[in-house]
């Protein structure tokens, strides 16, 4: 497993600093972000992603004001990495150019551009200026379960002529089931590889996320994404321990430290946790229903202040198709459940 | 704010004013923003629309208002320039090259421009916020469809209390976001964001749009989040809150709140308390379908402004 790092075979990207953060209610402080970064560097993560969880500009009332500034984060990341890539997540509409430029400056040197599933349009004027700016570039197609593969492709295909030199089939809801996976990273391949790679990222809703992400890696994708101790938001994320140990076990290169990796999910991210993230009602029924994971949260802030079913909210969620981004309309669901609307 | 009274020099807003008919405008632009625009000022009884200008002979628009009795041309706006008799206003729903290409050829022609494209090549106009102030300016821009929908209720909480910071959040469904809103998605959220401060009278403003493609698509919404000192009294809020929802609804009817606006304490540390209103937009369904509620309340601002600076124009040469 050492010196391996001419043959990597997959490369796997770390999220615990990003969609962890949602987790954590975007509570990750200076010192938290340079241990993590370390020990992940240590144990030769090759990409770490650390931004507010709904990515560059997420903090505010919709999303959760962060505990410190992005910035800031991104800036104590950079200076504690010696070998790992830092990453952000921007969300066109919530973030601007200008805060994929101060990322930049602030060290980031991958962005990953989100999409939901279906939009990836609204992204190509920032695919454009990453390169320009000489930024690698991930594209990220959320909520993926939503679309079949042939629209998921034609998607890809946007991103990709846009300047994304990887597009993921981002399974935000947790809510995909193998082949599901399977067939929609194969259908990626087909339309954009070899030239751009293609990626998966994946939710422990239904207990499956290292199977769903070993079935993606048999279908073609070559990024994958892991959150450390499954820290991410909703169920949590791909355990990049465990991933990584599985991948071991299968042959698959990743040039990751498997049992430095154990020790970081152990002894650096447990201890960040308020609790581990569970496979629960809530979050079975969001992958079940196939609703975006960061709303798990706000689904039972709202559920709390108001006294009505958190498992209602997500339900309603689901029923009206919400996408990412959407958070806002969880605490209208609540009202309207709690007999306060106006209609 | 009237300006001073001026001779009936024959112009057509004079002649407007002394046989007590409308004020007729052009609108420039003939896809589907113009053709909404167009069925809304035919009901107008201060504005008549008289010429549709487009680029595309074979558009459908310009063919609708043909049929509908309006002079159309493709020839762009040379050919609404060189027509005898110059109309005194033009709503343009083009884009924002083009109308910043056409805003100085206007001007010079003396018309008075609604500039519903993101060029802003004028002020920034909120009927219900500051459209007084601005009725004699020669070109208002629109902000943006979020915007038109959210700093309204910003300033409804900032003229009774202190806003220190006010987010809004809109979702719009993918089917009502055209090419231009997709191809410059950063300009909506920097617009919106500034016009929350420098209309909406908040410190700090930030704007966040999301498209939905669910199928049947959605209605658009709105959330307005504004900070508030700690210990706000509840009542004045809200009561600012439906006077200026009510002002909303007289020129865009389906324009409503979802719930009562929710109070909150933050816990975020700033020792603040926090506002959310919940709205939804529909559209009147004139030409647009109703669920895009986004583009309606533009179309519904521009000729509420139109209106207003027809009726100044009448006054003016009484």
């Amino acid at each position: 497993m050492t010196g391996l790092v001419g043959q990597v075979q997959i490369r796997v990207t770390d999220s615990t600093l990003r969609d962890g953060s949602h987790a954590v209610h975007h509570r990750f402080s200076q010192a938290d972000v340079r241990r993590v970064v370390a020990a992940l560097d240590r144990a030769r993560v090759p990409v770490i992603e650390v931004t507010h969880g709904d990515g560059l500009g997420g903090s505010s009332f919709t999303y959760g004001l962060s505990g410190t500034d992005e910035r800031i984060l991104i800036r104590a990341a950079a200076d504690s990495s010696v070998n790992a890539k830092i990453a952000v997540l921007m969300l066109p509409g919530i973030a601007t150019m200008d805060d994929m430029r101060a990322a930049q400056d602030n060290g980031a040197s991958v962005v990953r551009i989100a999409t939901h599933c279906t939009e990836a349009d609204i992204a190509i004027q920032h695919f454009g200026l990453a390169r320009d700016r000489g930024l690698e570039t991930v594209g990220f197609l959320m909520m993926a379960h939503s679309q079949p593969p042939e629209v998921l492709a034609d998607q890809a295909r946007i991103m990709a002529d846009a300047g994304a030199q990887c597009v993921y089939v981002t399974d935000s809801a947790g809510a995909l089931v193998l082949e599901e996976s399977a067939d929609r990273v194969a259908a990626l391949v087909a339309e954009v590889g070899p030239d751009v790679e293609v990626g998966f990222h994946g939710h422990q809703n239904l207990a499956i996320a290292v199977a769903n992400t070993v079935a993606a890696i048999r279908a073609g994708a070559t990024q994958v994404d892991g959150c450390t101790r499954a820290l991410g938001a909703g169920a949590g994320n791909t355990p990049t321990e465990v991933l990584v140990a599985v991948l071991d076990k299968l042959g698959i290169v990743t040039g990751i430290d498997t049992l430095a990796l154990i020790d970081v999910a152990e002894d650096v991210v447990r201890p960040l946790m308020d609790a581990e993230c569970a496979i629960n009602r809530m979050s079975i029924l969001m992958g079940y229903a196939g609703v975006y994971s960061s709303f798990l949260r706000h689904a039972e802030r709202a559920a709390q202040r108001y006294g009505v079913s958190g498992a209602e909210i997500l339900l309603e969620a689901g029923k009206r198709k919400l996408v990412g981004g959407q958070e806002d309309q969880l605490i209208g669901i609540a009202v309207e459940l709690a007999g306060g609307g106006r209609t | 704010m009237s300006r001073p009274e001026t001779e009936d020099d024959g112009s057509m807003s004079a002649v407007a004013a002394r046989t007590q008919t409308k004020v007729p405008a052009a609108i420039v632009g003939s896809g589907n923003i113009g053709t909404d625009l167009l069925y809304k000022l035919l009901r107008s009884e201060v504005v008549v629309p008289r010429y549709m200008v487009g680029i595309d002979a074979g558009s459908e628009g310009l063919r609708r208002a043909a049929a509908l009795g309006l002079e159309v041309s493709a020839d762009g706006v040379d050919w609404l320039l060189d027509r005898e008799e110059v109309p005194p206003l033009v709503l343009e729903a083009t884009s924002a090259s083009v109308h910043a290409a056409n805003a100085a050829r206007y001007e010079e022609a003396g018309i008075q421009v609604v500039d519903l494209t993101p060029a802003a090549v004028g002020p920034y106009v909120i009927p219900t916020v500051n459209l007084a102030e601005h009725l004699e300016s020669r070109n208002v821009n629109l902000v943006t469809c979020g915007g038109q929908a959210t700093i309204p209720i910003v300033r409804a909480v900032s003229r009774v209390t202190e806003v220190a910071y006010a987010e809004i959040v809109a979702t719009v469904a993918s089917a009502s976001a055209g090419p231009g809103t997709r191809a410059n998605i950063d300009e909506f959220t920097r617009t919106t964001a500034r016009g929350i401060e420098v209309l909406g009278g908040a410190g700090r403003g930030k704007a966040i749009i999301v498209l939905n493609p669910a199928e049947p698509p959605l209605t658009m919404r709105d959330t307005v989040f504004c900070s508030l000192p700690s210990g706000t009294d509840h009542g004045p809020v809200v009561e600012s809150i439906e006077e200026m929802v009510a002002e909303v609804q007289s020129y865009v009817p389906g324009y409503r709140l979802l719930t009562d606006p929710q109070f909150d304490v933050c816990h975020d540390g700033t020792n603040s308390d926090r506002v959310a209103v919940f709205i939804e937009v529909e559209g009147a369904g004139d030409f647009l379908p109703p669920y895009s509620g986004n583009l309606d309340i533009m179309t519904a601002a521009a000729t509420k402004v139109a209106e207003e600076f027809a009726r100044h124009m009448i006054g003016a040469s009484r």
